[in-house]
């Protein structure tokens, strides 16, 4: 698990104008320097926000990726339950749900 | 002269009509009123004591306190779009930064930082505190965000140090805390507000409750706070450097913006 080279990549890819550019047109050579595991480098590459959520993608990193590929709130919030009931819970970090999968705690 | 805390939530902004007017008209008045008064106590800058979500600061060399040292800042990092407000170029001063720095130093061994991104954390406190971008403003951080974290107590010594330096500079320093305090920002738990427990450290925060505000252990926050519930430590500053009693002139869960809406400022002593 490279859970930190992940968070890395998604970091650098918040706030660097560049690599945004370079993203778009080739997300999978953009990546490549970073050292991931095939689950991980997946989940980016599709990108699977459900996934990256669960293994342990800190929020305040992963919201501004999903804003980054085009995904509404709600849709960001849906994704996360959707990930933590396809791919079980949320494996590290310190952003585990507590809420159930129905639930929509803020209304959407 | 001036002190205050306030929330930052970027749904506070970002997702505006979302949230009922009835919550979200008064949260945004004594957000503006709470900027008129600071404007009127005529700061030569303001420390604004942010808990920032990986702008600047990331898990390959995580300051546990930082200062901005720059005599510019801009912001919003986030895409101005998402965040519902224009980017701006904010006024530092750099000079300033350094002598009060010099001070911190002398207690708190703080990170300085000559570059300085401003996410919501700060964009959203500017954008009702300073509509026109007159102030000038020092960014502080505590890292409120990646574990392991700097212990409350510390962070009491960091709003000491901080008065120490605004008391021995000859401009005048108003300070300001963002932060928490209850939430699971970011999360499928975001909404999600323990009210209670925010109320209770409110009434700490403003009667001056040193062992009552310091008495929390991460393990406790995380379960009753959610991981937002870390950023305390900005409020807890706040009080170490104020030292007066606080006024909450406004608080209110406000679900969409993931977090009890909070407006409240306190006497310099």
């Amino acid at each position: 698990m490279s859970l930190y080279q992940l968070s890395k990549l998604l970091y650098q890819l918040n706030r660097d104008e560049d690599l945004k550019v370079q993203f778009r047109s080739d997300a999978k050579t953009a990546a490549k320097s970073y050292d991931l595991t095939d689950e991980e480098r997946r989940a980016v590459l599709e990108p699977d926000i459900g996934l990256l959520y669960v293994l342990g993608v800190n929020g305040q990193i992963l919201m501004h990726y999903a804003a980054f590929c085009g995904i509404e709130w709600p849709d960001y919030l849906q994704r996360m339950r959707d990930g933590v009931k396809q791919h079980g819970p949320v494996r590290a970090g310190v952003y585990a749900m507590l809420s159930d999968f129905q639930d929509k705690v803020a209304g959407v | 002269m001036f002190a205050g805390v306030c929330s930052h939530a970027p749904g506070i902004t970002g997702r505006s009509e979302r949230a009922d007017s009835a919550l979200r008209e008064p949260f945004y008045a004594a957000f503006r009123t709470m900027g008129e008064n600071l404007q009127a106590a005529r700061p030569d800058a303001v420390v604004i004591i942010a808990a920032e979500h990986f702008a600047n600061f990331f898990m390959n060399n995580m300051p546990a306190y930082a200062l901005g040292m720059a005599d510019s800042y801009d912001g919003p990092i986030e895409e101005p779009d998402w965040l519902r407000i224009p980017r701006r170029v904010v006024r530092g001063n750099a000079n300033l930064s350094r002598r009060m720095i010099r001070e911190v130093q002398q207690t708190v061994d703080v990170a300085y930082a000559e570059e300085w991104r401003f996410d919501h954390g700060i964009m959203v406190p500017l954008h009702f505190l300073d509509p026109d971008n007159k102030l000038t403003i020092i960014p502080a951080n505590i890292n409120c965000q990646g574990p392991p974290l700097t212990p409350l107590r510390r962070a009491w010594a960091f709003g000491e140090a901080l008065r120490r330096a605004a008391d021995v500079v000859p401009e005048r320093v108003a300070v300001i805390g963002t932060g928490g305090i209850s939430h699971w920002p970011a999360t499928p738990d975001s909404g999600m507000i323990n009210e209670a427990w925010d109320r209770h450290f409110l009434d700490q925060w403003a009667s001056q409750d040193e062992d009552g505000m310091l008495s929390y252990s991460d393990e406790q926050t995380y379960r009753d706070a959610g991981q937002g519930g870390f950023e305390i430590r900005t409020f807890i500053a706040v009080a170490a450097a104020a030292r007066g009693r606080g006024t909450v002139h406004f608080y209110a869960p406000i679900p969409i913006f993931a977090v009890g809406c909070t407006v409240a400022t306190m006497e310099i002593v």
